[in-house]
């Protein structure tokens, strides 16, 4: 059995609290005791000096393109990126090709992320068969295959009814069932390529205006008010928004949220120069819209920080801005990106930025393994980095995709280690594989 | 001036000028029997049409000719790009054939922006989506000056579609640039609600403005399917923002009218006030090619703060 001991970390888990400088002694795929000068007898040292150990990271919001666009990305490079990123499981996005809409999916996935074995990948199922927002997919089917989390991102469920049924229907099963949906009105975004302000005016690019997204937030808050179901809001992006959920949460209605950092940095003042890079969905919105995310992450409003890591091909983006398709990676930048903006400025305390980036998310997809609390007998899941380390994001990524806006920014935090079940999956800054 | 001309906002306002008073003496050029200068003689223009305008390639293509330039015309039918090659590889084809200057129209704004990304030549916008059509400005800049003598303080209209025109958002940068007093006026679905930060007015009385025009600047009418979501019927447009006969009546003595072209007779201006004398379309298109010659001119062959050719002999000289 390999061990390995972590000596002397700032030990950051969210899960119990703790948050100091300790031990940390890793056997085979289990942690074996937490606490001040452990023995190594034999085990690998790691000095970690100056170093952060938290529980591995967890993305809500991943697309990995497999199966159907192998060439934008693929569960092997994908989950290597999570790797490096500092993350140990991800949750993959239904718009698959074909979609992930029934069991036999779901457990393709899961085969080829275990093959692969850089990260565990709990698939995300469509609501709607084919993503088409017709008829219901058979999420009962996929519940017993262990999906927690159904959604149609990349588009909305695109009726109250639709959403109300599927909020009603899950109730069959397990409590922890979450319709998890992309909050944008189809009639008011249509053609649209950036937030609706001055500068899309200005840009003569078709707008997607923040009520866009209002109009379905407070449509989604209502019927899962009404249902008394669960539902997840994806990348919120408006600060109404933010203060619709906000209310909601009061109320008690039951709803998570999302940001990603993308969200959290950049604001439509970076698209004057039509960097396709910069284009997602929704879009970026203003300094005001992009201030009240972080508050919201701060206060607890907003749940997660998830990244909707949306690998594209080179040729997609070196393309019109307005023939791009939307959507940025960011698995390897979302740690960095989060301690340098939000967490540096002194915006979100750093446990609370790893509770959205890891605690969090896996108890939403019911990821018992991950998000702590390191404890003795638990998963070894584990992600240690340097909070300090200065680096400029540059292309090649582990990821096929080198679609980030990020691109040529210094970002501050750096993952030096990335342990999924007591293997290396990043040791000393180098993938494993 | 700037590298390249993508929107009116790369040129200063001695740059607009400078680019009007070059474009006096090449129209010279263009009313002598032998219509040529040897200008540009040894440079590639690229005219990459992306994009359907016989109009705009035309008047690009005649003045690169009339420069002497060799000229080439890369349009979307016969190119990579309806192939499904990227716009960046494209761009890098005309870089490696030597292209000096590129003249690009697309349908995708900020294409233009894009290629200066890509390659080494000069870049002019030639009309990019709903963004600009910084040209297109320069010659009505151009036409208003010579008919009415000066820009600054000058009262114009401008009336139609402003959100989804390229022409609009040009004009009024230019406009505003050079001290002239613009007023939009069209539905107001049609009407970016931040046009006032531009430095322009907005108004929806059409009736309420004629009066006190110099020009009146009609825009056409897009009668796609879309239409219908901003305004109920061409027929009630016309009724509400239509250049009537009653309408053109009431402009004020010597004021001109305007309009880029195609014209939609009987849409946005009535048949019988397109053909008054003080509609100036044809002259628009003229002056279309002496302004493109004079910022071909300036890009390529007389930068650098030379002084505009007076006349054959001094286009010779300044001949690189």
């Amino acid at each position: 059995m390999t061990e390995v001991l972590f000596r002397a970390a700032e030990v950051i888990d969210p899960a119990t609290g703790h948050e100091g400088v300790t031990d940390v002694l890793v056997a085979g795929e289990v942690v074996e005791a937490v606490g001040r000068g452990l023995e190594s007898h034999g085990a690998e040292v790691i000095e970690c000096d100056g170093l952060v150990l938290a529980p591995g990271l967890v993305d809500l919001h991943t697309h990995l393109r497999e199966p159907g666009y192998e060439y934008k990305e693929t569960i092997a490079s994908g989950t290597r990126s999570a790797a490096a990123g500092g993350f140990t499981a991800v949750s993959s996005m239904a718009n698959t090709d074909p979609v992930t809409d029934h069991a036999g999916i779901v457990a393709e996935i899961r085969d080829k992320a275990a093959e692969a074995g850089l990260a565990d990948v709990f698939p995300v199922g469509a609501v709607t068969k084919g993503l088409a927002g017709e008829s219901m997919a058979e999420l009962g089917e996929m519940v017993e295959a262990g999906v927690r989390m159904f959604s149609d991102d990349g588009m909305c469920v695109p009726t109250p009814r639709m959403l109300r049924n599927a909020l009603v229907y899950a109730k069959a099963f397990t409590d922890e069932v979450v319709i998890a949906d992309h909050c944008e009105d189809a009639s008011l975004v249509e053609g649209g390529h950036m937030h609706e302000g001055s500068h899309s005016y200005a840009l003569g690019l078709a707008g997607r205006p923040a009520e866009a997204e209002e109009i379905v937030v407070a449509r989604d808050l209502a019927v899962a008010r009404a249902t008394g179901g669960r539902i997840h809001v994806l990348h919120v992006s408006s600060a109404r928004s933010v203060e619709l959920i906000r209310r909601a949460k009061a109320e008690g209605v039951r709803v998570t949220a999302e940001v990603t950092p993308h969200h959290l940095v950049f604001t439509d003042d970076d698209l004057v120069g039509y960097d396709t890079n910069f284009k997602v969905n929704p879009p970026l919105r203003t300094a005001e819209d992009r201030d009240a995310l972080r508050a919201g992450v701060a206060d607890g409003t907003i749940d997660v920080i998830a990244t909707d890591h949306a690998p594209h091909a080179v040729e997609e983006k070196e393309s019109e801005f307005d023939l791009s398709p939307p959507g940025m990676i960011g698995l390897e930048t979302a740690l960095g990106a989060v301690l340098t903006h939000v967490v540096a400025p002194g915006i979100v305390t750093l446990p609370r930025a790893i509770e959205a980036m890891s605690g969090t998310p896996a108890r939403i997809l019911g990821a018992t393994g991950h998000g702590g609390p390191i404890e003795p007998g638990r998963p070894a899941n584990l992600v240690v980095f340097d909070a300090a380390e200065r680096w400029v994001v540059e292309p090649p990524f582990a990821s096929k995709a080198r679609n980030s806006a990020f691109t040529g920014s210094e970002l501050s935090g750096r993952v030096r280690h990335t342990m999924l079940r007591g293997s290396f999956t990043v040791a000393h800054g180098k993938l494993s594989r | 001036m700037n590298r390249h001309v993508l929107s009116m906002h790369d040129l200063t306002a001695d740059d607009v000028t400078r680019v009007l008073d070059t474009a006096e003496s090449f129209r010279e050029v263009g009313s002598r029997v032998i219509k040529k200068v040897p200008a540009l003689r040894g440079r590639t223009v690229v005219n990459f049409f992306l994009e359907n305008s016989t109009r705009t390639r035309i008047s690009f293509e005649l003045a690169a000719k009339r420069l002497s330039a060799d000229v080439i015309n890369f349009a979307a039918g016969g190119s990579s790009v309806s192939k499904g090659e990227s716009l960046k590889d494209t761009a890098l084809t005309l870089q490696a054939m030597g292209a000096d200057a590129i003249v690009i129209r697309h349908s995708s704004s900020g294409s233009p922006l894009q290629l200066t990304g890509w390659v080494e030549g000069h870049v002019l916008n030639a009309g990019d989506g709903t963004h600009e059509h910084p040209t297109q400005a320069l010659l009505d800049l151009y036409t208003m000056r010579e008919r009415l003598g000066r820009l600054e303080g000058l009262r114009v209209a401008i009336v139609g579609d402003v959100l989804h025109s390229r022409v609009a958002r040009s004009l009024s940068f230019g406009l505003v640039k050079m001290g002239a007093d613009v007023t939009l006026i069209g539905p107001p679905t049609l009407i970016p609600p931040d046009a006032p930060a531009w430095g322009v007015h907005v108004n929806y009385d059409i009736d309420g403005v004629i009066p006190k025009l110099d020009v009146c600047y009609m825009l056409r009418v897009q009668r796609e399917r879309q239409r219908l979501e901003y305004f109920p019927s061409v027929r009630e447009y016309n009724r509400l923002f239509g250049l009537t006969a009653t309408r053109a009546d009431a402009l004020p003595e010597g004021s001109l009218i305007m309009h880029p072209g195609p014209m939609n007779r009987g849409v946005e201006i009535d048949s019988d006030v397109a053909d008054l004398p003080q509609a100036v379309i044809e002259e628009q298109v003229t002056n279309g090619i002496a302004v493109r010659m004079s910022l071909l001119y300036l890009l390529l062959g007389g930068g650098g703060g030379a002084e505009p050719p007076a006349g054959r002999d001094q286009v010779e000289a300044l001949r690189d």
